[in-house]
């Protein structure tokens, strides 16, 4: 009985033929290609793609500043909506998880240009205002700003944070809330010494599905941002597709790889944020 | 208290449905404006009936969406099966590589995969990108997808079951597609229609990687909107809204009567 007990028809090797083939040649291929041009240039290897990472060095500041606040706001709004999902009746928790859900079913180009008819000029809100405040009323200026850029960031991904704080929640053994009240805790104290910190998890993972995309979107900036603040996302689409005049793989291909090694950055810092939580007993706060 | 998380999750609420009532209210509008409403009207379901492009790009959608998920689903199973029945090191590393796709941002994985279409397809003269690169592409976002909802259910899964068909005389293949199969199915099954969903609603990957000719619905979508916006285009989304909002209440029923009908069977 020391033999592997594991399922297998024909041989795990056979199994595994497809999918390692598919994934080097589809996936890490790619990538190496991605790095392999972030270095080269007309003349063979060089570092001058690099120096466009400091040309660009706003841009890309700025995409991880909106994006770092409309993560924060996700997290904000998203955590009371959750924790009160999870202490709902079953059902109402299975129909408010859907409602979360559903948005999505929607294309999200569509839904991010209603926001812009909600906001714009001569849109739904202003229009109301002026039928408040009559004709000669202005308009507030909601759109193609830093605030519009993180609105649509915010509405395309919060649910990507409600979700997985969801799950967590609701995996928190109930008897270990009962042990802490009769145990005399107050209702604060059992939130921040067992709710959240077993609920930090969830919060880690909500944190990495809005940021990657929020740190990466060209689109958003684009309906929303009235394209003159552009994302380090917007400058890769146009370096590949040339939407500006100009088609440069390796400059792309370096702004790329700054992206990966930021997300590669955050993600060590997340696990080891987690590591520390878990193996401190929680004591976050 | 009680109120205030009330009135909050009512307000999250209008957010998330805010732009869509108003997605919804102007595809009836009677005028050709985003957002001053003339009056009621179907005119725009008409304009997106009659518009080929819309409707090629959304037999396109279905088909890379069918096929991707599919194959993806094959794939991805098989891998799983794979993958489980490995240790140490190696199952780490393959699991590293299917978390690739995953972690990184759309964007990176659109690039990637189009520097090597560009290149491979440089050396064949006349060849384009279009359904075989989109096809490809979507493959292999969702192959990681299919691993992961599949690995969980072959890891809970007792495979003493499987040993005792054998032992019992049935052979390999016939235990594990009696055995097996039936057990992990809830996981292909989710796997594949997430596949499905992530290929039918994918824009960025296939913006990079479809080429000219080949357009998917999300594609014509974006090109639809560079131009004057056309409320074709919310007709088209409150019509594909409704179908899925239909789905769903369908299969959210449908555990409802399954319990129904169990206690109708306890009572007896």
């Amino acid at each position: 009985m020391t033999k592997s007990r594991s399922v297998e028809v024909g041989s795990k090797k056979v199994n595994l033929i497809p999918f390692s083939g598919w994934m080097v040649v589809f996936v890490l291929i790619p990538i190496a290609l991605v790095v392999y041009y972030a270095f080269t240039g007309v003349d063979g290897f060089t570092l001058t793609n690099l120096k466009w990472i400091w040309v660009y060095r706003d841009t890309l500041w700025l995409s991880v500043w909106l994006s770092v606040i409309a993560t924060v706001i996700c997290l904000l709004l998203a955590y009371p909506v959750a924790y009160m999902i999870s202490r709902a009746g079953e059902k109402m928790q299975r129909n408010a998880t859907l409602f979360i859900m559903l948005p999505m079913w929607m294309n999200f180009l569509v839904r991010t240009y209603a926001w812009m008819t909600i906001l714009e000029n001569n849109g739904l809100v202003n229009n109301a205002l002026r039928g408040i405040f009559g004709e000669d009323f202005a308009g507030l200026n909601m759109i193609n700003n830093h605030g519009a850029i993180v609105l649509g960031m915010v509405y395309n991904y919060l649910p990507y944070m409600i979700l997985p704080i969801y799950t967590a929640l609701t995996k928190i053994d109930n008897s270990l809330i009962e042990a802490a009240r009769d145990l005399g805790s107050g209702a604060v104290q059992v939130f921040r010494r067992i709710v959240l910190p077993l609920s930090v998890p969830g919060i880690i993972s909500g944190i990495t599905m809005v940021f990657i995309p929020s740190i990466s979107t060209f689109i958003i900036s684009k309906i929303l941002g009235g394209g003159k603040d552009f994302l380090i996302g917007d400058l890769i689409e146009d370096y590949f597709l040339g939407n500006s005049g100009v088609v440069n793989y390796n400059i792309g291909a370096a702004l790329s790889l700054v992206i990966m090694v930021m997300i590669l950055l955050a993600t060590y810092l997340m696990n080891r944020f987690d590591k520390d939580a878990k193996t401190s007993g929680g004591g976050i706060l | 208290m009680k109120t205030a998380g009330k009135i909050f999750n009512a307000l999250i609420f209008i957010f998330l449905y805010a732009p869509i009532f108003v997605v919804v209210f102007f595809s009836f509008n009677s005028g050709a404006s985003r957002a001053v409403f003339d009056g009621f009207s179907l005119v725009h379901y008409q304009e997106m009936f009659e518009d080929e492009l819309i409707l090629s790009s959304l037999y396109y959608s279905l088909i890379i969406a069918v096929l991707s998920a599919v194959i993806s689903t094959v794939i991805g199973t098989m891998a799983a099966m794979g993958i489980n029945a490995l240790k140490g090191w190696k199952k780490s590393v393959l699991l590293s590589v299917n978390n690739i796709p995953v972690v990184n941002p759309d964007i990176v994985t659109a690039i990637s995969m189009m520097i090597l279409f560009v290149f491979v397809l440089s050396k064949f003269h006349g060849m384009e990108m279009g359904f075989g690169t989109l096809l490809i592409a979507h493959i292999t976002f969702n192959i990681p997808y299919v691993v992961l909802s599949v690995l969980p259910k072959l890891r809970g899964m007792d495979q003493n079951i499987y040993y005792a068909a054998l032992d019992l005389g049935c052979p390999p293949l016939r235990s594990f597609i009696k055995v097996v199969i039936p057990q992990i199915m809830p996981g292909i099954v989710s796997g594949l229609i997430m596949a499905f969903t992530l290929s039918l609603d994918d824009f960025v990957i296939s913006y990079f990687n479809s080429g000219a000719t080949f357009q998917t619905l999300p594609i014509t979508i974006y090109s639809m909107t560079k131009k004057p916006y056309d409320l074709k285009l919310n007709a088209l989304s409150t019509l594909l809204f409704a179908v899925v909002l239909a789905l769903m209440l369908i299969v959210n029923l449908r555990p409802d009567a399954d319990k129904k009908a169990k206690r109708k069977g306890a009572a007896k």
